[in-house]
C-alpha cells in the first residue's frame, strides 16, 4: 500500500478502512481496506458470497455500513463528522453524494418505460438541472459513444441484453461520475454479447475512468486491471497486480478459486472467444 | 423406432394449406344465442310496457339531464380525483419509513373501509350537522379555548363552515364518496408501487436521484401499468354508487331520484327505471373507452403493442436522431 501510494503519489479517490457490514447478525463485510487512485481500474474477484458486490453497493451507499468509513474524492460517505461525532446525512446530501458515483448493474435496472434516450438523459435533466435540449444532445453523444447511435428511440424491452447494457453504461456515464462502479455487468448476458460490453469497459478504462469491477470475466481482469482484489468471506485474501495475483496467487484459496474458474471457462469456452470474436468482428468506434 | 417410409420424391415440402380443425359447437352456440336474442328482441317490440319513447323522452327531459351532469357525472369526477390524489398518498405513507405514517395510513384505511357508504353518508348528511352546526377554524389551534382561559373577549375565528348550509349538497357528496374511495385507492397505489422492481430504484438513487423523485418519476409511471385497471373498476363502481346520494344525504340533483320522481309521478316506474339503466349504461361505456387508452398509455415499453400512431413517431424520432447522432459522432 505505501509503495503504491508513493508511486502514484497523490490521494486516493476512494479510501476504505474496516468496512464492516452486516444481514440479519451475519457478518458479510469483515473489515475491509481498499484504496483507488485516480485513473485506476480495480477488479474484485472472488466466490459468489464472499461479499464483493456488497462491497461496491456500499461505496454508492446503496447499502449502509455497520463499521468503518468510507470517503470518495475526500467526502465522507453517508455521514458528517461533526468534531469527532458522526451525524447521518439526510436523503438529499445523501443523493449528493451519489452523482459522481455512475453505476452498473448485473440485471441492467434500465428504466422501462422510457425510450433509451430518455434513459440516458432523464438523470442529468432531473438531477442537475442541464437543459432537456442540451442533456438529448449529449445522451445522443453518449449512445454513439457504446455503439448505439441507432437506437434512440428504442425501449429497452426492444433491446437485447448486450444493448440494454451498454444503454446503462451510458447513462451512468451521463451524469460524467468520477468513479463507475461495475457489479458483474456481463454475468446476466448470453455468452456471445459479453465481448460488445466488455469492449465498451475497456474503452472506458483506456480513457482514463477510474472505475471499480465485479466480474468473472478473467481475461478482462487480466488485460485491464491496474489492481485485482480477491475476496473470500468477507476480507481481501490477497492483492495486486493482475500478472501477480491471477497467474502466480500466493494464497491456497485464491489458487482453489483460479483454477475453479479456469475449468468453468473451459469446460464454457465462452469469454474469451466471444470477446475476441465480437473485437474482431466490430468495426472501429464512431467516437474515435 | 419405426422405419417411416420417406415418400420417394424430390420434391421437398412447401407452404402447409391444410384443413382448420372443425368447431361445430361454436355455431351450435351461434344458433342458440340468435334464437334467444331474437326472442328478446320480440318481446321488447310487442311489450307496450316497455314504453320506449316515454323512456327516451324521461332520459332527455332536463331535470334528468341535469342531475346526470351533476350528481352522477360531476359527483364521480369530483370524488375519484379527491380518492386517487388522496388515496395515492396514503398508499405513499403506508410504505414510508416512518412509523407514524405508516400508522395513520393503516387506520384511514381500516376506518373508511370498514364503513358502507351509504352509512357514511348518513353521517356526513344528518350526523355531522347535528354535532357540529358550525364549523369554525381558528387563527391556531386552541386558539378559542386559549382566549377563554386567558379571560380575553375575543373572536378568534379565522372563517367557518356552515354545515347544515351544505349537508345535502354534492359538495358533501364528494366528499364522502372521495374519503371511502381514497381507503380503496391507497392499497391499489400501494399494490402497484409494490410490483415496481426495487432495481429500478436503486438505479435512480444511484443516479443522484432524491426519494420523491425517484417516486414522481420513476416509481409511480411504472406502478400506473398496475393501478390504472383497477381504478378504472372503481371508477364504474363509483358511477354507480352516487346513486347512493339521494339515500344517503337526501341529494336531488341526481341521476336516480330524478327518475324514480317521474316514476312515481306518472306511475310508469318500469320505463323510468330503464332510461336511468341506459344512462349508466352509456356512462360506463365511454369510461370503459377511456381506461383504454390510459392502459396503452401506462403500457408503452412494456411490450403492449403500441398504436399505428405511437410506431410512426418511434420510427421518425429514430431516423431523426439517429442522423444526428451519426453527425455528432463523426466529428
Amino acid at each position: 500500500m505505501t509503495t503504491d501510494e508513493a508511486t502514484r503519489g497523490g490521494r486516493p479517490l476512494v479510501h476504505a478502512v474496516n468496512v464492516h457490514k452486516s444481514f440479519h447478525h451475519v457478518e458479510v463485510l469483515k473489515g475491509i481496506d481498499l484504496d483507488v487512485h485516480p485513473g485506476e481500474v480495480v477488479v474484485l474477484l472472488g466466490p459468489s458470497g464472499s461479499g464483493k458486490t456488497t462491497f461496491l453497493r456500499c461505496i454508492n451507499q446503496l447499502e449502509t455500513i455497520d463499521g468503518g468509513r468510507i470517503w470518495v474524492d475526500g467526502d465522507l460517505m453517508g455521514y458528517e463528522d461533526r468534531g469527532g461525532t458522526l451525524h447521518r446525512l439526510g436523503d438529499k446530501a445523501i443523493a449528493a453524494q451519489r452523482r459522481d458515483i455512475g453505476m452498473v448493474f448485473q440485471r441492467f435496472n434500465l428504466f422501462p418505460h422510457k425510450t433509451a434516450l430518455e434513459n440516458v438523459s432523464e438523470a442529468p435533466v432531473q438531477v442537475k438541472g442541464v437543459k432537456k435540449s442540451e442533456a438529448r444532445q449529449r445522451a445522443l453523444e453518449l449512445l454513439a459513444q457504446v455503439g448505439l447511435a441507432d437506437k434512440p428511440a428504442a425501449y429497452p424491452a426492444q433491446l437485447s441484453g448486450g444493448q440494454q447494457q451498454r444503454v446503462a453504461i451510458a447513462r451512468a456515464l451521463a451524469m460524467d461520475p468520477k468513479l463507475m462502479l461495475f457489479d458483474e455487468p456481463t454475468s446476466a448476458l448470453d455468452p456471445e454479447l459479453v465481448g460488445e460490453v466488455l469492449k465498451v469497459m475497456r474503452d472506458l478504462a483506456a480513457g482514463g475512468m477510474t472505475m471499480i469491477v465485479v466480474t468473472h470475466e478473467m481475461g478482462f481482469a487480466r488485460d485491464v486491471a491496474d489492481e485485482v482484489v480477491f475476496m473470500d468471506g468477507g476480507v481481501v485474501v490477497e492483492q495486486g497486480p493482475p500478472h501477480e495475483v491471477i497467474d502466480n496467487p500466493k494464497h491456497a484459496r485464491t489458487r482453489a478459486f483460479l483454477s475453479r474458474m479456469r475449468q468453468e471457462e473451459a469446460a464454457a469456452g465462452h469469454a474469451e472467444s466471444a470477446e475476441a470474436l465480437a473485437q474482431a468482428a466490430t468495426a472501429p468506434d464512431p467516437a474515435e | 423406432m419405426s422405419t417411416t417410409q420417406v415418400p420417394d420424391t424430390t420434391d421437398r415440402p412447401g407452404a402447409i394449406h391444410a384443413r382448420p380443425v372443425r368447431h361445430p359447437g361454436r355455431w351450435l352456440a351461434i344458433a342458440i344465442i340468435v334464437i334467444v336474442l331474437a326472442m328478446m328482441v320480440s318481446s321488447l317490440v310487442s311489450n307496450p310496457r316497455w314504453d320506449f319513447p316515454f323512456m327516451y323522452r324521461v332520459m332527455i327531459y332536463q331535470p334528468v339531464i341535469q342531475g346526470l351532469l351533476h350528481g352522477t357525472i360531476l359527483g364521480t369526477i369530483g370524488a375519484m380525483v379527491l380518492g386517487i390524489g388522496l388515496g395515492i398518498v396514503i398508499g405513499i405513507m403506508r410504505l414510508s419509513e416512518n412509523p407514524v405514517l405508516r400508522g395513520v395510513s393503516f387506520a384511514y384505511t381500516w376506518f373508511f373501509r370498514a364503513i358502507p357508504r351509504l352509512v357514511l353518508l348518513l353521517l356526513l348528511g344528518t350526523g355531522l350537522g347535528y354535532l357540529y352546526p358550525k364549523f369554525d377554524i381558528g387563527y391556531f389551534p386552541f386558539s378559542q379555548q386559549l382566549a377563554d382561559l386567558l379571560g380575553f373577549h375575543a373572536d378568534t375565528t379565522a372563517f367557518s363552515i356552515d354545515v347544515n348550509a351544505i349537508s345535502s349538497t354534492l359538495i358533501m357528496g364528494i366528499l364522502g364518496l372521495g374519503l371511502s374511495e381514497a381507503a380503496y385507492m391507497a392499497e391499489i397505489a400501494r399494490a402497484g408501487i409494490q410490483s415496481v422492481d426495487r432495481g429500478q430504484t436503486e438505479a435512480a438513487q444511484a443516479l443522484g436521484m432524491s426519494r420523491g423523485k425517484t417516486m414522481r418519476r420513476i416509481v409511480l409511471p411504472q406502478a400506473m401499468r398496475v393501478i390504472v385497471p383497477p381504478t378504472g373498476n372503481e371508477t364504474i363502481a363509483m358511477v354507480k354508487d352516487t346513486s347512493l346520494l339521494f339515500a344517503g344525504l337526501s341529494l336531488i340533483d341526481e341521476l336516480l331520484f330524478q327518475t324514480n320522481t317521474i316514476g312515481t309521478r306518472t306511475l310508469k316506474i318500469m320505463p323510468t327505471m330503464i332510461a336511468a339503466t341506459a344512462w349508466y349504461l352509456i356512462v360506463c361505456s365511454v369510461l370503459m373507452i377511456g381506461q383504454f387508452y390510459l392502459e396503452r398509455y401506462f403500457g408503452r415499453g412494456f411490450g403492449t403493442k403500441a398504436s399505428k400512431k405511437q410506431a410512426k413517431q418511434v420510427e421518425a424520432v429514430t431516423l431523426r436522431e439517429g442522423a444526428a447522432a451519426g453527425g455528432t459522432g463523426g466529428m
